[in-house]
C-alpha cells in the first residue's frame, strides 16, 4: 500500500477553511511531542503555552498590543503575496517607517499640538514605503529577485537605526543610554484608559477591513488575484505585472511602516536599537496561516501574538528559552503550507502498481 | 492488405476484452473490446473525451483497468507498467512527446532505452533505422535544432529499436505539414507490411479513410462501431464519432468586401528569448464580412502574431497595425477593445481563462474595461458577470456541472465554448482567433466555427489563425500561410489547394533570401 495525491477538479472550500486549523492541531501535536522529549508534561505543558495567558485581562491586553503590528504588517504582505509579489522585508520597512516617523519629535520635541501625531503616522507610512520601493524597483528594472533585496535591506534598516541611535539621534541626557529622546504629549498614540491598549490596534482592524473589501469588490484585488495565479491570463486581462509589484510593495511596506511609528509612538515611546521582536517576519506566518484573506489575518495575528506570550510564559514557567516561541511558529508555518496541498489534493490510499501514477 | 475480420481472429495480436475504467464518477471505459491483428493498421476514433485516451495508456500499461482483460497472442495478460508494456513489444508514440533539447538524437534515444548502451553502436543503429523506413534523422544532431516533424522521427525511431509488434501512434500528423505525414504514411504501411500491428488514434477522418485497414470508433466511453474505414464516407465516419450528423458549415462567401476593419502594414516584432520567432515584415488587409484565416505548422510565429494583434505586446510604428482605421500598434489590449475588438488565445486553461477562478469572474477578465465594463468605478458587478455567464453558456451550449464552476473543471471543448462566447457576446467588429477549435470535439468544433461565420456575416472581420487545414477550408474566405514569421499573400480559398498550402507552409514565399527593405 502506498500514499498518493490526487488532484482535485476545483479548489474544496472545505479544505481552504479547515486547513489553518488542520496545521493548527498538527502544531499542537508536534509541540507536545517536543515538550515531552525535554522531561515535560506536554499537557500542563501545552496549557501553560497556549492557554494560560488567556486567562487574566492583563495578557488579553498584551495579546491585542502584539497582535497589531502582526496584523498590520500581516494584511499588506497577503496582497502582496496574493500578487506573487514576495516581500520578505517587512521588518526592514517597520524600521524605516519607525524612523521616518520620529524625524519631527526627535528634531522637534517642542512640537506639540494636535497636527504631530498624524505627521508622524503618515511619515512612518512613507517611510515604510520608500523602503519597500527599492526592491520593487530592482525588480521592475532589472528583474532582481525581491526575496533576496528585500530581505538584505532588513539589515540595512536595523543598522541604520542603531547608528542614529547610538549617534546623531541619542538623547543628550539619556545616560549614554542608546535611545532617542522619549515622545510625549501630543507625540504619543492614545491608549484605551490607562490600559497599553493604543490607537495602533485600531489601525490593524481597519486596514483588515479596507483591504478585505479592496480584494473581494473591486477590480484592483481581482487585477492582483489573476496576476499572482495566472499571470498571462493576467496580461490578457490587460493588467500590468510591474503595476501589481508596486501595488505590493507600497502597501505592505506602506503598512509595516505604520507599524513601525505605531510601536514607537505607543509602547515603546521612543527610538532605541531593537524595536520588534521580529514582528515584520512573524507577519509572514501570520499571512499565511490567514490563507492571505485580510480577515482571516485578524484571527491568524492573535495565533501569532499567542506564541508569543506562550514564549514568555513558558520561560517564567518552565525555564525554557523563549526561542521556544520561533520553534513553534517555524513549524506551524511548515504545516500550513503542507496542509495547503489538500485544498487542490485528496490523499488516497493505493495498492502498488501504476493506477495511481497518472498526473 | 484488410482482409475480412474472420480470417483475421486466428492471427489477434492484442484483445482488450470488456475493458472498464472508471474515474471518480465518471466511466471513460465502459466494455470497450479492441481486437488488433498483426501487420494491420487499425485506428481508433472517437471525440475528444470519448476515452480513446484511457484505453491505449490501459494497452500501454500507464492505467489499470477496474475490470476486463487483455489478451496478448491469445494468453491473458496484465500489463503493470509502460516497462512491461516494452518487454512484451508494445511501442507507443505519444501526441506530447518531450525530449531533452540540449541533448543528440542519439543521446535522447539512449536515455529512453532500458540499461546501458554504447553510443557509437547505438548511433550506427539509429542511422540504419531511419534510412530503412524512411525517417531521415541524424543521430549526432542536437534536439534543439530540429522540427517538431523531425522530433516525431526520434519517437518512432526509438520505438523501432525496440522492435515493436505493435506500435501506438497518438494524433501523429497534428503537428506534421501535408508533406511529412504523407512520408509518415508511407513508413507506417512498410512497418504494416513487414507484420507490426499499428494502433492509430487520430481525428482526421481523410488520413484513416486512406490509411487504415479497419477502424474502432468510440463515443462515450463505449464501442458504436466497428468498420472498414476504406467502405466509409467521411461524413459517414463522423456520424459515427459524433453519434448524429455533424451540421455542416454554411459557408456562403460576401457578395463582396466591406470596408477594412484590420490592417497589418509591414508588421515586424524582434524574437522574444531564444525560443520565439521573429515576424518580418507582416502585410494583411481584413474587411468586414469575410473570415482570413492564417495557416502554418505550430512555432512558425502564431504566438508572436497573435501577441502583437492582441497588444499583448505592443510595438511601433503605430500604424503597422490598424483596427477601424485607428492605428494601434502601440496601444494596449483593452485599447484596442475599445476599438472593437476581441481576441480568443491558443490556450484556453491559463491564457484565455483563469484556471483557479470561477467562469463569471472569468467573464470580467476580459470584459471589465470601457464604458459598459464590468468595473466602471473600481468596483466589479459580478452580478452582471454572472448574469452575463449565464447567458454565455446558454448562448454557447456550455455544460457544465454547477451553474458557476472553476475554469478548470470545464472539459476542453467547453471550455473553448466558454472563451470564444464570451467574446462573441461582446459583438466585436473585430475578432482575432487562434486555434478556435484546438482539441476540441466534433459538436463543439461545428458550433464554434459556425459562430466565427455568423460574426462576420454580420459584417465583423475575423481573422482565424489554425493549423486545421479541413477548418480553414470549411470557414476562410482567404488564406494566407505563416512559415518562420513570414506571411504569404492572402489568396482566396477557392483556387487553393491542399498542395499548395502545404509548399507555402514548407517556405516557398520566404523572402529570407531576398533583401528587404528594413523596417522602420
Amino acid at each position: 500500500m502506498r500514499l498518493y495525491l490526487e488532484r482535485r477538479p476545483e479548489h474544496s472550500r472545505t479544505m481552504a477553511i479547515a486547513s489553518p486549523f488542520i496545521a493548527v492541531g498538527l502544531t499542537l501535536v508536534t509541540g507536545g511531542i517536543i515538550f515531552a522529549l525535554l522531561g515535560f508534561n506536554p499537557f500542563s505543558a501545552l496549557y501553560i503555552y497556549f492557554l494560560d495567558p488567556l486567562t487574566s485581562l492583563w495578557s488579553i491586553e498584551e495579546l491585542l498590543v502584539k497582535a497589531g503590528p502582526l496584523v498590520l504588517i500581516g494584511v499588506g504582505l497577503a496582497i502582496g503575496y496574493s500578487a506573487n509579489v514576495w516581500n520578505i522585508g517587512a521588518e526592514g520597512q517597520l524600521v524605516a517607517g519607525a524612523v521616518a516617523g520620529s524625524l519631527f519629535p526627535v528634531l522637534i520635541p517642542s512640537w506639540q499640538d494636535p497636527t504631530v501625531l498624524p505627521v508622524m503616522l503618515l511619515m512612518g507610512v512613507l517611510g515604510g514605503m520608500a523602503w519597500g520601493a527599492i526592491p520593487a524597483f530592482l525588480k521592475v528594472r532589472f528583474g532582481a529577485s525581491e526575496i533576496l533585496s528585500s530581505l538584505m535591506l532588513v539589515y540595512v534598516a536595523q543598522l541604520g537605526l542603531d547608528w542614529l541611535v547610538r549617534g546623531p539621534w541619542r538623547d543628550p541626557h539619556g545616560f549614554n543610554f542608546p535611545k532617542s529622546v522619549a515622545f510625549d504629549g501630543w507625540q504619543v498614540l492614545p491608549t484605551l484608559s490607562d490600559s497599553r491598549v493604543h490607537l495602533g490596534i485600531a489601525f490593524a482592524l481597519i486596514a483588515a477591513i479596507v483591504l478585505a473589501v479592496v480584494m473581494a469588490r473591486m477590480l484592483k484585488g481581482f487585477e492582483i488575484r489573476v496576476i499572482g495565479s495566472t499571470p498571462r491570463a493576467g496580461a490578457f486581462a490587460g493588467f500590468s505585472r510591474n503595476r501589481s509589484i508596486w501595488f505590493g510593495f507600497l502597501v505592505s511596506g506602506g503598512l509595516a511602516g505604520l507599524a513601525g511609528i505605531s510601536e514607537v509612538a505607543g509602547p515603546i515611546g521612543h527610538l532605541q536599537p531593537s524595536i520588534s521582536p521580529g514582528y515584520g517576519f512573524t507577519a509572514i506566518i501570520v499571512a499565511f496561516l490567514g490563507r492571505l484573506n485580510p480577515l482571516g489575518v485578524v484571527a491568524a495575528g492573535l495565533m501569532l501574538a499567542l506564541s508569543y506570550l506562550g514564549g514568555e510564559g513558558a520561560q517564567v514557567a518552565l525555564g525554557l528559552s523563549d526561542k521556544i516561541a520561533r520553534v513553534f511558529q517555524g513549524i506551524l508555518l511548515f504545516y500550513i503550507l503542507a496542509c495547503d496541498t489538500l485544498i487542490l489534493y485528496r490523499i488516497r490510499l493505493a495498492a502498488f502498481g501504476w493506477s495511481g501514477a497518472r498526473q | 492488405m484488410p482482409g475480412t475480420s474472420a480470417d483475421r481472429a486466428g492471427t489477434c495480436l492484442l484483445e482488450a476484452s470488456r475493458i472498464v475504467k472508471r474515474f471518480s464518477g465518471v466511466t471513460a471505459n465502459d466494455e470497450v473490446t479492441l481486437k488488433v491483428a498483426a501487420g494491420e493498421i487499425h485506428a481508433l476514433l472517437g471525440e475528444n473525451g470519448a476515452g480513446k485516451s484511457t484505453l491505449v495508456k490501459i494497452i500501454y500499461g500507464a492505467l489499470q483497468p477496474n475490470a476486463g482483460e487483455l489478451f496478448w497472442m491469445g494468453e491473458p495478460v496484465t500489463i503493470a507498467s509502460p516497462a512491461a508494456a516494452r518487454d512484451l513489444g508494445i511501442g507507443m508514440v505519444f501526441q506530447h512527446f518531450s525530449l531533452f533539447e540540449a541533448l543528440t538524437v542519439a543521446e535522447n534515444i539512449a536515455l529512453a532505452l532500458p540499461g546501458r548502451y554504447d553510443l557509437a553502436a547505438l548511433s550506427e543503429n539509429i542511422a540504419r533505422v531511419s534510412k530503412d523506413y524512411g525517417l531521415p534523422l541524424t543521430p549526432s544532431a542536437v534536439v534543439a535544432d530540429l522540427s517538431v516533424g523531425e522530433r516525431q522521427r526520434i519517437e518512432i525511431v526509438r520505438c523501432l529499436l525496440q522492435e515493436p509488434r505493435l506500435l501506438i501512434m497518438d494524433e501523429p500528423t497534428a503537428v506534421l505539414t501535408p508533406q511529412e505525414a504523407d512520408q509518415l504514411f508511407i513508413t507506417l504501411r512498410r512497418l504494416a507490411g513487414e507484420g507490426c500491428a499499428v494502433l492509430y488514434i487520430s481525428h482526421r477522418l481523410e488520413e484513416v479513410k486512406s490509411l487504415c485497414h479497419n477502424a474502432t470508433i468510440l463515443r462515450h466511453g463505449k464501442v458504436v462501431a466497428e468498420v472498414d474505414p476504406t467502405r466509409e464516407t467521411a461524413a459517414s465516419l463522423a456520424r459515427l464519432m459524433v453519434g448524429g450528423d455533424v451540421h455542416d458549415v454554411k459557408a456562403t462567401s460576401p457578395e463582396h468586401a466591406g470596408e477594412t476593419l484590420l490592417a497589418l502594414d509591414n508588421l515586424s516584432l524582434a524574437a522574444d528569448g531564444p525560443f520565439g520567432v521573429a515576424l518580418k515584415h507582416i502585410s494583411l488587409d481584413v474587411h468586414a464580412g469575410e473570415v482570413v484565416a492564417i495557416a502554418g505548422v505550430a512555432g512558425n510565429g502564431q504566438g508572436e502574431l497573435f501577441l502583437a494583434l492582441s497588444g499583448e505586446r505592443t510595438t511601433s510604428p503605430g500604424d503597422a497595425i490598424s483596427m477601424g482605421g485607428t492605428p494601434c500598434a502601440s496601444l494596449r489590449i483593452n485599447a484596442r477593445r475599445a476599438l472593437g475588438a476581441a481576441f480568443v488565445p491558443e490556450e484556453r486553461l491559463g491564457h484565455g481563462a483563469a484556471p483557479g477562478f470561477t467562469l463569471s469572474e472569468n467573464v470580467v477578465l476580459t470584459r471589465h474595461s470601457g464604458k459598459d465594463g464590468l468595473a466602471a468605478g473600481g468596483f466589479v458587478d459580478f452580478a452582471r458577470a454572472a448574469e452575463l455567464n449565464q447567458r454565455i453558456s446558454r448562448d454557447f451550449d456550455v455544460r457544465k456541472g454547477k451553474p458557476d464552476p472553476e475554469a478548470r473543471a470545464l472539459s476542453g471543448g467547453n471550455l473553448q465554448k466558454f472563451v470564444v462566447g464570451r467574446e462573441l457576446d461582446r459583438q466585436p467588429k473585430i475578432l482575432i482567433v487562434n486555434q478556435p477549435t484546438w482539441g476540441v470535439d466534433a459538436g463543439a468544433a461545428a458550433l464554434i466555427r459556425q459562430a466565427l461565420l455568423d460574426l462576420a456575416r454580420s459584417g465583423s472581420a475575423v481573422l482565424v489563425i489554425s493549423q486545421d487545414l479541413d477548418e480553414i477550408f470549411e470557414i476562410a474566405d482567404r488564406i494566407a500561410v505563416i512559415s518562420r514569421g513570414e506571411l504569404s499573400a492572402a489568396e482566396p480559398a477557392r483556387g487553393l489547394t491542399t498542395e499548395r498550402i502545404g509548399l507555402l507552409m514548407a517556405g516557398a514565399h520566404e523572402k529570407a533570401r531576398q533583401p528587404v527593405a528594413e523596417a522602420v
